[in-house]
């Protein structure tokens, strides 16, 4: 366009200040998509939950087993199409800091439950036969580089105390992209074997598998009304409630989250849109030339617009592309810490927009200023 | 022929009729322009003078429509621009008016040549012909082979003239001159006048000047001078006398 390296001309008029308006640009957006790409994190739980499941705990609280017998009664509830049952492990492999989540699981039916954790069968059927077997997620697999066959040292007051020895028999991948790679699950038979008393013949927690979506708020209702009055009561709610309840165990991130980017969104806002007053009222007379010679009010808006809008997109284009490249680095660091980050196009698109956003309002009363700006006015102020 | 009672022929290429412009500052109204007349013939040079503070720049600002009047009708070529709205008023502008201010002409960031082709974005003309345009201009003010210079790059004279050839680079229909010598030493200020002279003389332009500088003045084919917020002929210059007697 011809109007462009008049544009292009101004941006380049002041190349520090230029500089330092594009640095803030890319800063705010690699924040700003840290932070998003943390609040997808905590929240894909809830988003890439089972319609189609319902996890049963008890009444009292998370950590409280119920009694192995539950099982067969729920299996006899009409619309429940598999259970299966989990226990925390809570081992600790080499370090505390080497955290990942461990499930006692039953392989009779966990295949059927959880159908989206697949194993291949040949790995599966050497599990099957294995007692001290285990089976790894993939991300875990290899944030600890295991190999098939590796002998895994747990620590655990079970079993004797000391540390146990596992085989690794398989590794399990989610078909659901963002899905909970890093499970690692044992054997319930030999689990049960070795357990004190209190611990022997429970569950930590039942998961079910429905008939149909459309049926979990009557199952849900139907558990809990078969075991209420009982010395185990239970609380069943689908796996997404569950997810979402198990994130507010951090306290609320979302709203935390929220907070900082809206800081970030207005102090970001402050600086480019002061930046861009400061650097059209320093123009005002050039701007009143340009109008006497006949552009119009809304073309020299449209050049102010132009430029911010162009700070902000080369600005979050850099941050983008940073924040690209250093979220699988951060990520890694922080493997255990946090869910798997992932930078999905969804936010590289939102930060896209954050940054567009920012620029058209920072450009924008500038600009409308300029617009509306009297050149005779503006030629006699000297 | 330049008229200031408000009797011209109905078909000189300006005509102000009962020009008022009043400017409210507080409470106080100041009169500057007071049921002021002219007409301006097609080629004409004038230069306005007056003391400061009398409305020269103010009457400039309403010939070439960058304000209203307070009441009183300006025409331009058989347009009333007095009427015309906003946006219609700037496109006027555009074609019909060649500014040049005694400074902040040129926007430091562009060379000569883009400064030059200003006006000439605001046309349909292809990018060819906008470059023979622009470089006619600055041969017509002799900085051809200055025109990838910064504004920074040139002396305040050529600066001017660069300002010179974007004022007629659109080839407009009169030009308006607010004391464009008045930040020059005196051999640019000749210079300048010598070029504005020879734009008249051998390219027809009207030219409308404001000056502060009766020498600069003696250029114009007549000077008139603000008074009262009314146009006075003036009787100081001997080259405006020559010219009405030649009339
Ligand atoms: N926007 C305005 N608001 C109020 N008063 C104004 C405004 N613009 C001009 N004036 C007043 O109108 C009068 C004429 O101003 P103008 O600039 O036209 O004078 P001038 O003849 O060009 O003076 P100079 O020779 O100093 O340039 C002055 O008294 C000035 O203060
Ligand atoms: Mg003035």
């Amino acid at each position: 366009m011809k109007f462009s390296r008049l544009v292009l001309a101004n941006l380049f008029r002041k190349k520090v200040r230029l500089i330092l308006t594009i640095g803030s640009f890319a800063i705010a957006l690699v924040l700003f998509t840290f932070l998003a790409v943390v609040k997808s994190a905590f929240s894909r739980g809830t988003e890439i939950a089972g319609a189609d499941r319902l996890v049963v705990v008890s009444r009292i609280g998370l950590m409280q087993l119920m009694p192995i017998s539950y099982r067969d009664k729920i299996l006899a509830i009409p619309g429940v199409k598999a259970v299966t049952h989990n226990h925390w492990f809570g081992g600790v492999y080499q370090d505390e800091k080497n955290f990942f989540p461990q499930f006692v699981i039953d392989p009779e039916n966990q295949r059927q439950v959880m159908t989206e954790l697949v194993v291949p069968d040949d790995q599966w059927n050497n599990f099957l036969k294995d007692r001290q077997g285990a089976i790894a997620g993939a991300r875990t697999a290899a944030r600890f580089h295991w190999k098939i066959g590796d002998r895994i040292p747990i620590k655990t007051t079970l079993y004797g105390g000391g540390a146990s020895e596992f085989n690794l028999d398989g590794i399990y991948h989610s078909e659901r992209p963002g899905g909970d790679e890093s499970q690692f699950w044992l054997q319930w038979k030999y689990f049960d074997e070795n357990a004190p008393g209190p611990v022997k013949s429970t569950a930590g927690w039942y998961v079910v598998k429905l008939d149909n979506p459309d049926d979990a708020v009557r199952v849900a209702k139907a558990i809990d009304e078969k075991f209420a009055n009982s010395s185990f009561e239970t609380k069943s709610e689908t796996e997404s409630a569950f997810a979402a309840y198990f994130v507010k165990q951090f306290g609320n991130i979302e709203l935390l989250i929220l907070a900082i980017g809206s800081i970030v969104f207005f102090t970001l806002l402050l600086v480019t849109g002061n930046t861009m007053a400061i650097s059209v009222r320093e123009r005002t007379s050039e701007l009143a030339v340009l109008k006497a010679i006949g552009f119009s009010g809304r073309a020299v808006l449209y050049f102010v617009l132009a430029e911010s809008v162009i700070i902000a997109l080369v600005g979050g284009f850099i941050g983008l592309t940073l924040a690209y490249l250093a979220i699988p680095v951060i990520g890694l660091a922080l493997t255990g810490l946090l869910p798997p980050l992932i930078l999905s196009k969804s936010v590289l698109t939102l930060g896209l927009g954050f940054a567009l956003l920012v620029g058209a309002a920072s450009g924008l009363l500038p600009g409308i200023g300029a617009m509306r700006m009297r050149v005779v006015n503006a030629l006699r102020r000297v | 022929m330049i008229r200031v009672d408000g009797t011209g022929k109905s078909n000189s290429l300006i005509q102000v009729r009962g020009l008022d412009k009043t400017y409210r500052r507080g409470g106080e109204e100041i009169q500057v322009l007071q049921r002021l007349n002219l007409d301006v013939d097609k080629g004409d040079f004038v230069a306005f003078m007056g003391p400061s503070g009398s409305g020269k720049t103010t009457l400039l600002n309403l010939l070439g429509g960058l304000d209203v009047p307070t009441h009183g009708s300006i025409t331009v070529a058989g347009d009333e621009i007095t009427h015309m709205s906003g946006n219609k008023l700037t496109q006027w502008r555009a074609r019909h008016v060649g500014f040049i201010f005694q400074m902040y002409n040129l926007l430091p960031v562009l060379t000569a040549f883009q400064n030059v082709e200003l006006p000439l974005l605001l046309t349909k003309l292809s990018k060819s012909d906008r470059r023979k345009h622009v470089e006619t201009a600055l041969g017509v003010v002799g900085l051809a082979d200055r025109m990838n210079h910064y504004p920074r790059q040139l002396s305040g004279g050529q600066e001017q003239r660069v300002a010179i050839a974007r004022a007629i680079v659109a080839d407009p229909t009169f030009l308006l001159c607010d004391e464009p010598t008045g930040d020059l030493d005196r051999k640019s200020a000749d210079e300048i006048m010598e070029l504005i002279h020879r734009l008249v003389t051998e390219h027809g332009k009207t030219v409308l000047m404001v000056t502060h500088d009766p020498v600069v003045a003696t250029r114009a084919d007549t000077t008139l001078h603000l008074e009262k917020g009314v146009l006075v002929e003036g009787k100081t210059s001997h080259e405006s006398v020559m010219a009405g007697g030649a009339a």
